[in-house]
């Protein structure tokens, strides 16, 4: 049996999650990574896209929809700060719909605006975003 | 001396108002409940994000690529005030508070030589700033049809902030808000948001450098920054609500026993001149029936 650690999973309005897991999927900004315990201290920040939870107690698989954050791994601990954060089940198409539609106006004003640097960085977000309402809703 | 009628209906409005400000106390109460418990939920996520951007800073911050919001824009000349108030008077001194705090802040920038732009939060304050400073309103942020602060709010304060900074709009931005301490004592508070601050981290937790950034720690700075903005101004926003309902659970729990004892004294002085009344009469009835 793998080793526990303490996982928390913090939003600015609350903490969503505090559990003793096994291994946490999360989807950092170079792709998804698992962080299991003693896991060497790093600190990466978050793309749109599914966090899961692995041998929390009482067995149960949970998935996370978080928009970006970032996620702070450091030995016996796992410490996610998300900026919105949703467990899986929770998250209708409306609301994915409705980020994916902020993410996209935000893309276009920054088209607009100078097209090279930023716009780069927003359609990175948007088609994070996609990907993840895929993911999600299937 | 007042008549029967008009003291006897003097007593019957202030009973009323006590109604009211009874009520309002407690409403304020309940809310007051609800506002602590989100500061407290929303402590462990900024905390988190001022250790992390701590250590971030450190390491990165004395480099010359160092991001603007960081490194600031190497001037101090343009600045500006974000004033947080309430939305509602009735909370006793809270709004003032915070407009004397920014009034004088305004006043010391203002005699340094700097241009001053001020963003207010909440009408109370922007009524009471408008007559001395209304030239300096750079705009107004809305908060009176939310029913229950979200980050939302905070990230579209943030966003507007952000966006004046990238276009070069001001140099250094201060927010002013009331740090809630207990109910009848709240700490108008100004902080520096932007270029950021950080209290000097402890070298006990030192470990910033043991930590692999990924993808890099500018990378992830340049990210967090935004972010530590906005929660500050969460933070802010927060603290700012329960101060208010402190402040008018406080205020109205005055007026509650001002108006006890109004009517305590109102009613001595009725029952006096009830007195007064039948006491003439008398004297009227036994000088008549003497005279016969």
């Amino acid at each position: 049996m793998a080793q526990k650690m303490q996982f928390d999973l913090v939003s600015p309005e609350r903490r969503l999650a505090s559990l003793s897991v096994e291994a946490v999927q999360i989807p950092a900004a170079d792709g998804d990574m698992t962080a299991m315990a003693d896991h060497a201290p790093l600190i990466t920040t978050l793309r749109p896209g599914v966090l899961k939870v692995e041998g929390a107690e009482g067995g149960a698989e949970t998935a996370y929809f978080v928009t970006g954050g970032f996620a702070d791994v450091a030995g016996p601990t796992v410490t996610v700060l998300a900026e919105q954060a949703l467990p899986v089940s929770e998250v209708t198409a409306d609301i994915i719909d409705g980020l994916i539609a902020e993410a996209r106006a935000a893309h276009d004003k920054a088209v607009a605006a100078d097209g090279a640097q930023g716009a780069d960085v927003s359609a990175k977000f948007l088609a994070d975003m996609e990907a993840a309402r895929a993911h999600v809703i299937g | 001396m007042p008549n029967l009628k008009d003291l006897k209906n003097r007593i019957a409005s202030v009973k009323s108002t006590r109604k009211i400000t009874k009520a309002m106390q407690m409403v304020a109460a309940a809310k007051l409940r609800r506002a602590q418990d989100a500061a407290e939920a929303a402590r462990p996520y900024a905390e988190k994000m001022e250790t992390v951007m701590g250590g971030l800073a450190q390491s990165v911050g004395g480099s010359d690529n160092a991001p603007r919001l960081l490194a600031g824009t190497g001037k101090s000349d343009v600045h500006l005030l974000v004033v947080m108030t309430a939305e509602r008077g009735l909370c006793g001194g809270f709004n003032s508070t915070i407009v004397r705090k920014a009034r004088q802040h305004v006043e010391t920038l203002l005699a340094a030589g700097k241009t001053v732009k001020i963003l207010t939060v909440g009408k109370k304050g922007r009524e009471q700033l408008k007559r001395d400073h209304g030239g300096k309103f750079v705009g107004h942020v809305d908060l009176s049809d939310v029913k229950r602060l979200g980050y939302a709010d905070a990230a579209r304060i943030a966003a507007d902030v952000l966006g004046r900074f990238d276009a070069g709009d001001f140099d250094v931005a201060t927010i002013f808000f009331n740090r809630f301490q207990s109910v009848i004592s709240q700490v108008p508070t100004a902080t520096q948001i932007i270029p950021a601050q950080f209290d000097a981290p402890e070298t006990a937790s030192d470990t910033g450098s043991l930590y692999d950034y990924e993808p890099s720690e500018e990378a992830v700075l340049e990210d967090l920054l935004p972010r530590g903005v906005a929660t500050q101004i969460f933070t802010a926003l927060l603290e700012n609500a329960a101060s208010e309902q402190g402040a008018r659970m406080s205020a109205m729990d005055n007026a509650t026993r001002n108006a006890g004892d109004m009517i305590e004294r109102l009613t001595i002085e009725y029952n006096r001149s009830r007195q007064a009344v039948i006491t003439n009469e008398l004297i009227e009835i036994i000088s008549g029936a003497e005279a016969l």
